[in-house]
């Protein structure tokens, strides 16, 4: 078995804001990123696969598949876009990258099977950099 | 515990199967199916599992790391054509996938000392994409 990663780049603006929690408590937990108008990152995704190289092509995955699930669930509807304002799943949902990252796992383990049919390859891991210094793993 | 040295190499390399179209060969590998090749600079993470000597408190002095490296991946792969120039790309499709299990190979034979395991090899093709292999075990 070996393991692939690969590394995708999207800009997107968000802020933290429980409506189940007070102006108060708002601003309390979630500091500079209460902020009404939002602010922004650029986000970094690395998607890691898992599995057998194939013998005949020498690759675990191909990248050219891999690259179109990736922008169709993730890149292209994230990508210079208000996280709380366009993407449904964050309505209600806090868009922190923890939630962000469980988000993103979720698309691309729905959209998996009908681009990768079979057992392999195996979506082993998703990884979020918020920044160069804050990483979150799923 | 594990302790990681990391080097670089430029080298060129076509992914392409010659049993395979050449419109097969441009689907599965995009414009690395290219006859002519192309290059990258590859970085080489070795990661190797030991305890620290009570005598030396090193895991593995970093000098014989470096020379080992040097020997076994330096010397054959830097500033070379991998297809024409390294063993056993001239059958075995230099995908970084088998770039990777080839280092392990040579490495793995290089390292065997009671002192320290070969635990992983990271290669990153490009700062966006790389492989982890951890041997016939993982």
């Amino acid at each position: 078995m070996i393991q692939l990663t690969r590394r995708y780049q999207f800009s997107a603006s968000h802020r933290l804001h429980s409506v189940d929690l007070s102006e108060a408590e708002n601003e309390r937990i979630f500091g500079k990123c209460n902020n009404p108008y939002g602010h922004g990152h650029n986000y970094e995704v690395e998607v890691t696969v898992k599995g057998e190289i194939d013998q005949a092509t020498g690759c675990v995955v191909n990248l050219s598949d891999l690259d179109t699930l990736v922008v169709e669930q993730v890149v292209a509807p994230f990508d210079h876009r208000n996280l709380n304002e366009e993407i449904v799943e964050f309505r209600r949902l806090v868009p922190t990258t923890e939630n962000l990252g469980v988000v993103i796992d979720r698309r691309l383990r729905e959209a998996w099977p009908r681009v990768f049919p079979g057992a392999a390859p195996k979506l082993e891991r998703v990884r979020i950099l918020e920044t160069p210094r804050n990483i979150f793993e799923i | 515990m594990l302790i990681t040295k990391r080097i670089e190499f430029s080298a060129s390399h076509v992914c392409r199967n010659p049993a395979f179209s050449g419109e097969e060969n441009r689907r599965l590998y995009g414009p690395a199916a290219n006859p002519y090749g192309h290059g990258h600079n590859y970085v080489l993470d070795v990661t190797l599992e030991g305890s620290p000597d009570p005598a030396t408190g090193m895991v593995l002095d970093l000098k014989e790391l470096k020379d080992i490296l040097e020997r076994e991946v330096m010397v054959p792969f830097d500033h070379r054509f991998l297809n024409h120039e390294v063993q056993p790309f001239d059958r075995v499709i230099p995908t970084v996938e088998n770039i990777a299990v080839e280092i392990w190979r040579r490495l793995a034979t290089a390292l065997a000392s009671p002192k320290a395991r070969l635990h992983a090899v990271r290669l990153y093709e490009t700062p966006d994409l790389y492989v982890e292999y951890f041997g016939e075990r993982s």
